[in-house]
């Protein structure tokens, strides 16, 4: 498998060329097909975690009949260690509805919302302000795309692309059945593109160097960089840029306290690595994707405790709709108690590693096909923590 | 839904009902305007919910559901110093529940719960976003980062505890 060595880069957050406006300018005069082309070229992939090509999805939109389609930005990041959303919409924002105009502008939208979580209310007013510049600036260029705000109410479930859209159109949370996909219809049922924020915060950048560039970085599979939220037993906390490709023992090498016994990668929804597999594990969409979310855990940490908590935080954000997820997250938590008590037998183990495997392929969304993740990865590489 | 009727202030209705009228009485904007209500009332009893169900039309079990599903949104009133404390993964490892426990052994009061004299109230979030500090504490507005159960002490004294 291609690797690539550790390396920090300064791309989402170099402020020192944001000149925003002339990357419209420029990218404004060329033809659509011609930039969403491009976006396909650099081989750009969605940021949030699920990692679909970028241009694809502007294509699958565009090609839509419709004379109202909406471009959406997903700032509702509430996957557990995750935190660069927040960072990207407190310091380049503008970056950000560069990516929507030109998005906006490719596919035949004229109106884009950014989904702010709730718990990031406090970016709101602020937002607002850059918002409604941003908006004035566009129209005078003669484009006709106008971006408006729209804030989250506390449900992680949100996160996912159609329960975002039943949210943004005043119900609860509930995801819907797919097909459609929202490029055929999304919010209000029209073609919809739903970009993550640092996904058009890369677009812009493709728009303003070209293509090439962002290949020069990362490999085959996963072409660029990408923003990572490091927490947990590390020295250095906190928001980093690296190249994609790198194996993850470089990571903890760069990160860790020298005492690292496993890596949460990708959130509560992502995969635990052991440190024996640390040297075969790749970050990146050839073998594990991220939205970003790093947690360290020394040797201090029970991952029972991990895997408890991960359970509860499932249990708790189920939007309920579904018989698979719903009782299946109780089940599960409810099964690894049983097991720590000594009421089951560490056998039971197994039969509870079936059920997450039954909620991969028959919860209705994202959330509960990814709880098999966590569990089975921590279930298998921390078998006598959870029983003992 | 509580057993026990409230008596709305008459002018507080007649503000939650200006408010729907705002968002021309529309059901698409119920989120909207659910936080606008939290905002007048502090919190969202049954005959809030009810005075918004008549507003914009909506069955009040429709409302109800809303209401019910975000956790931004509470039926019960909350202290004047809202005390939040974060359980996501990275705070829950670096002793979030011992932070928790301090909270409740020194206010007296469980989760979801007020003190006596509406001062203080405790709820848990699930990751507020600042992993990077954990454990988290927000109080209001404000965040605490890197909390430990011995400094719990001092936050509360910040606010005249």
């Amino acid at each position: 498998m291609e690797k690539r060595n550790l390396k920090k880069v300064d791309i989402i957050f170099d402020i020192s060329e944001c000149d925003y406006l002339a990357v419209l300018d420029k990218t404004i005069l060329r033809d659509p097909d011609e930039v969403i082309l491009d976006i396909i070229d650099s081989g750009l992939k969605g940021r949030g975690g699920a990692g679909f090509p970028t241009g694809l999805k502007w294509k699958f939109t565009k090609n839509e009949d419709s004379e109202i389609k909406y471009v959406i930005c997903n700032a509702d990041e509430g996957e557990p260690g995750t935190f660069k959303d927040r960072e990207i919409l407190d310091r380049v924002p503008e970056k950000v509805f560069t990516g929507m105009a030109i998005c906006g502008f490719c596919i035949g939208a004229k109106e884009g919302y950014i989904y702010l979580r709730g718990e990031y209310n406090f970016l709101l007013e602020e937002l607002k302000m850059k918002i409604d510049l941003f908006n004035k600036q566009i129209r005078e260029k003669g484009l006709e795309f106008t971006i408006g705000i729209r804030s989250g109410s506390g449900a992680y479930i949100c996160g996912e692309e159609s329960a975002l859209f039943e949210s943004m159109e005043g119900y609860r949370g509930e995801p819907r059945n797919k097909p459609p996909y929202p490029t055929v219809a999304g919010y209000n049922w029209k073609p919809t593109v739903i970009n993550n924020v640092e996904t058009l915060v890369y677009v812009s950048m493709i728009c303003r160097l070209g293509p090439d560039k962002f290949k020069e970085l990362g490999t085959k599979d996963s072409r660029g960089s990408k923003v990572f939220s490091v927490s947990g037993d590390t020295p250095s906390a906190g928001i980093f840029e690296l190249e994609l490709g790198m194996p993850l023992n470089e990571f903890v090498e760069e990160f860790g306290d020298g005492d690292t016994k496993a890596v949460q990668v990708g959130g509560a929804s992502g995969h635990c690595v052991p440190r024996k597999q640390f040297n075969e594990t790749i970050i990146g969409f050839e073998g594990i994707p991220t939205g970003g979310s790093m947690m360290i855990f020394n040797s201090s940490r029970s991952m029972y405790n991990v895997l408890h908590d991960y359970l509860e935080f499932f249990t708790e954000e189920s939007c309920g709709q579904c018989t698979p997820c719903r009782v299946g997250c109780q089940q599960l938590l409810k099964g690894i108690e049983a097991v720590k008590k000594g009421e089951r037998k560490p056998a039971y183990l197994e039969e509870l590693k079936k059920l997450a495997l039954t909620m991969k392929v028959a919860a209705k969304c994202g959330l509960g096909q990814s709880v098999a993740n966590p569990f089975n990865s921590i279930i298998d590489n921390f078998r006598e923590e959870i029983i003992y | 839904m509580s057993h026990i009727k409230i008596q709305l202030k008459e002018a507080q209705v007649n503000q939650l009902k200006e408010v729907c009228r705002s968002f021309d009485n529309d059901p698409g904007e119920l989120i909207n305007v659910l936080h606008k209500a939290q905002g007048i009332f502090g919190y969202l009893p049954a005959e809030v919910q009810e005075v918004v169900a008549r507003e914009l039309q909506l069955p009040v079990a429709k409302v109800y559901g809303v209401v019910t599903f975000y956790s931004f949104f509470t039926m019960q009133p909350k202290g004047l110093h809202p005390i939040s404390i974060c359980m996501g993964t990275a705070c829950y490892v670096r002793g979030a529940e011992k932070v928790l426990d301090e909270f409740r052994r020194i206010l007296n009061i469980n989760v979801g719960e007020s003190t006596a004299d509406g001062k203080f109230s405790i709820s848990c979030l699930r990751c507020v976003g600042a992993c990077g500090l954990a454990p988290v504490v927000t109080i209001g507005e404000k965040v605490y980062g890197r909390v430990s159960p011995d400094g719990v002490k001092d936050i509360l004294r910040e606010y005249e505890f």
